[in-house]
């Protein structure tokens, strides 16, 4: 049965050599390499759920008067947009567990994807020759931040707006051609042309999902490539030698089994955990907004950003060249990107080492990157907390003024120390395994001469 | 009937003997691993419990006004996947040989293929005399049909004309409406909170429309001289619309104990731009760059707020390249 497929499809396509090779490809066992592929199983409930939302989605701003099976919202005036996701969420059977699931595999997506990047980074898993994989996987993560933001964006509902008025304010901050990019994008000063609403949802299920899954399959091409790294954990791997599981049987069954989980793990937070009840914001109006309101999490460090650069506008006379918002929602994670991607280059500019690196170091081994990947981390992390400084004072009764400049100060001073200290722990960690490895030896010795 | 059954068995029979035959015959490309018919077992209940789970979705889908039914539907279908998951990772533990192979990391560089290629380029290019004319005028080519490409872009909006960025609704003599159309009077201002007022038979959703509108405590105003008859009776009135980001102010700090609390005051809840309505608007904390714009009242003969005249500002987050004059109409 097997051999007479085989030999249908390879006398067609001369697959069987590719297909020895891709079944005894070999994946080296580490937890952490397992984060990837947490992402990529997120994406696939992503287009599927997604695509079954577009299925009721009306990308519409035109008005209409809501008389679904919501009583609060009944009668009232709202765009058809908002209308067919109430309708989703409350008179399409299962609408509300698809929509649900697909919100909370946005939100998987982007942390397994910023977990992935953290595990890439730590382990030097980017130096050469996966340089154009990092990279490729940067880029990624460049695209689903404006990916999620868009879907959340256009159902329309007051928090949406909201988040979209700050969208425009940082596309009009823009240095020189602000305004003019801003009118380009909205089609009209805001709320913007009907048809924005179009240009949103076309961005949203076609163009962007196209180049993540573009860059996907690039990224995956690339790796298969060059073959996984791999942590040196037993003397017969290598840098030329690659040790671990073969696809088939040893990987395929782990890896499906890990896709059920993710699909498990999304559709139960789907059906049990709510997200985003958009019918208790109410309709997007511009003339109105909320206390309290909360961008989803990824998208955290940009309000941070928002909230903690003091408030001027840098002004040549009358003219205005910078608006506020650049600075923290345009200048500052721009700023992290380059940093991110030109890491690889700096640190073989500062290291010397341009070698050809299959093997991973463990964080401790390469005491430079990790104290300076902590710092970086340490400086994102702060401005992401400043993210929820209005949360705190209602929680916690902090003066929000006061977390201003404390979070302020944690900025210059929390980086320098965070990497001070790490550096000082990963040489620590590395000197006591030298003693362990000086004892082990002397006691072996000690054994021998006895002998 | 009979017959044909026994030959069915016969063959299949004979077909996995001669499979076995031939598999003993070669060297084992997969390693050989124990049996384990308990694992084997666990496999099949999970499996059957995924199954269970999956049917008991569509059980669930099927019944009308069922209590809870999301609910209900995320614990079936994670439940099911939940189970499958288990099955796949127990079967790839323990139902399949756990190899640990080893593999050459491939070539790290072809130099013979690397120099083909640099060769097909370079002898492809030996017919070639005036070498950058050809280049300049192909990256001239290339460069304007792109151009061309992107032009119909510009239909997207008014891309060169930010003039449209500065123009309100409001113009002299427009009445202040209330979300509902109602004309706002001076009597139905209160101290203490603020009111949300639109211009008369316009849209109330462009930027420029909506208004904060407050009374000032007697005493309080401190309006600079150029504005002293921009307020009535103490009310003042100030573009909704923050000018850091675009959100609408929707908080009004209100001192509860005026000798120890702030100034009352206007806040963006979206980053916490404060603005003090006795003082032109003026920023007293948060990140934005400017005042709110200021809108010049005066009431008519039947105590209904109208508009002065258009914004003291543009409103609006700032854009690149924004002036500080008044709005336009």
């Amino acid at each position: 049965m097997i051999r007479r497929a085989i030999g249908v499809v390879d006398s067609r396509s001369g697959a069987a050599p590719f297909l020895t090779k891709l079944l005894r490809y070999v994946f080296p066992d580490h937890w952490s390499f397992l984060l990837g592929e947490v992402a990529l199983y997120a994406f696939i409930v992503l287009v599927a759920t997604g695509v079954y939302l577009t299925l009721f989605f009306e990308p519409s701003l035109s008005n209409t008067v809501y008389h679904g099976s919501y009583a609060p919202l009944r009668g009232m005036e709202m765009s058809e947009a908002y209308r067919s996701v109430v309708d989703i969420s409350f008179d399409v059977r299962a609408g509300l567990l698809i929509r649900q699931t697909h919100h909370w595999a946005a939100n998987v997506f982007v942390a397994a994807i910023v977990l992935h990047l953290l595990r890439i980074f730590f382990t030097g898993a980017f130096r050469k020759p996966r340089e154009g994989t990092y990279l490729i996987g940067l880029l990624m993560l460049m695209v689903v931040l404006p990916e999620g933001y868009l879907g959340y964006s256009m159902v329309d509902d007051l928090l949406s707006g909201m988040g979209l008025a700050i969208g425009y304010a940082v596309a009009e901050s823009v240095p020189f051609v602000g305004g003019n990019l801003a009118l380009l994008v909205w089609g009209d000063p805001y709320p913007g042309h009907a048809a924005f609403e179009s240009r949103m949802y076309i961005t949203h299920v076609f163009i962007l999902p196209a180049v993540i899954g573009t860059l996907i399959a690039a990224h995956l091409t690339l790796v298969a490539s060059r073959h996984h790294t791999q942590f040196k954990r037993t003397k017969r791997q290598s840098e030329r030698k690659l040790l671990g599981l073969p696809t088939f049987p040893g990987q395929a069954p782990r890896s499906l089994g890990l896709m059920s989980c993710v699909a498990a793990v999304l559709f139960l937070l789907g059906g049990l955990v709510q997200i985003n009840p958009i019918w208790q914001w109410g309709p997007y109006q511009v003339a109105q907004s909320t206390n309290g309101a909360q961008p989803d999490w990824y998208l955290g460090w940009l309000i941070g950003a928002l909230r903690l650069v003091p408030g001027f506008d840098l002004r040549i006379g009358d003219y205005t060249l910078v608006p506020n918002p650049f600075w923290g929602g345009a200048l500052f994670p721009l700023l992290i990107f380059v940093i991110l991607g030109i890491y690889p280059w700096l640190e073989r500019r500062l290291t010397g080492d341009r070698g050809y690196h299959n093997v991973l170091d463990r964080p401790r081994d390469a005491p430079g990157r990790t104290a300076f990947g902590a710092a970086l981390l340490s400086w994102i992390l702060v401005v992401f907390f400043a993210g929820s400084m209005d949360r705190a004072v209602v929680t916690f009764g902090l003066s929000y003024a006061a977390q201003v400049w404390i979070y302020r100060a944690a900025l210059v001073v929390l980086p320098p120390l965070v990497f001070l200290v790490v550096r000082r722990i990963c040489r620590e960690l590395q000197r006591s395994e030298e003693v362990e490895e000086d004892q082990h030896r002397a006691e072996a010795e000690a054994r021998a001469a006895r002998a | 009937m009979r017959r044909l059954l026994a030959a069915l068995l016969l063959w299949l029979g004979g077909g996995r003997r001669r499979r076995r035959e031939r598999e003993e015959e070669k060297e084992r490309i997969v390693e050989p691993a124990p049996k384990a018919p308990r694992a084997e077992l666990v496999v099949v209940a999970l499996l059957l419990c995924a199954a269970a789970a999956a049917v008991a979705f569509i059980v669930f889908y099927a019944i009308d006004g069922l209590r809870g039914q999301t609910q209900w539907f995320g614990l079936a279908l994670g439940g099911s996947f939940a189970f499958l998951g288990a099955a796949l990772i127990l079967w790839g533990r323990e139902l399949v040989p756990v190899e640990e192979i080893e593999e050459d990391y491939p070539e790290r560089e072809h130099p013979e293929e690397q120099e083909a290629v640099e060769r097909i380029v370079h002898e492809s290019g030996t017919r070639i005399t005036r070498k950058r004319l050809l280049t300049a005028a192909a990256t001239a080519a290339g460069g304007a049909i792109g151009l061309a490409a992107l032009t119909p872009a510009v239909s997207l909006g008014p891309v060169f004309d930010t003039g449209s960025l500065y123009s309100t609704p409001w113009r002299r003599n427009r009445r202040l409406v209330d979300e509902d159309g109602n004309p706002l009077r001076v009597d139905d201002i209160d101290e203490g909170t603020f009111y949300t007022a639109f211009p008369e038979g316009a849209s109330q959703d462009t930027i420029g429309a909506p208004l904060v509108v407050v009374r000032i405590p007697a005493g309080e105003m401190a309006l600079p001289a150029d504005r002293a008859d921009w307020a009535v009776e103490g009310i003042v009135a100030y573009s909704k619309v923050c000018t850091h980001a675009g959100c609408a102010i929707s908080l009004y700090r209100k001192p509860l104990f005026p000798p120890t609390a702030p100034r009352p005051a206007l806040v963006c809840p979206c980053h916490y731009s404060t603005f003090d309505p006795a003082r032109a608007g003026k920023v007293l904390f948060g990140p934005a760059g400017r005042a709110l714009p200021q809108l010049p009242l005066r009431a008519d003969r039947r105590g209904v707020l109208r508009a002065a005249g258009n914004f003291s500002g543009p409103v609006g987050p700032s854009w690149s390249g924004v002036r500080r004059k008044g709005a336009r109409s």
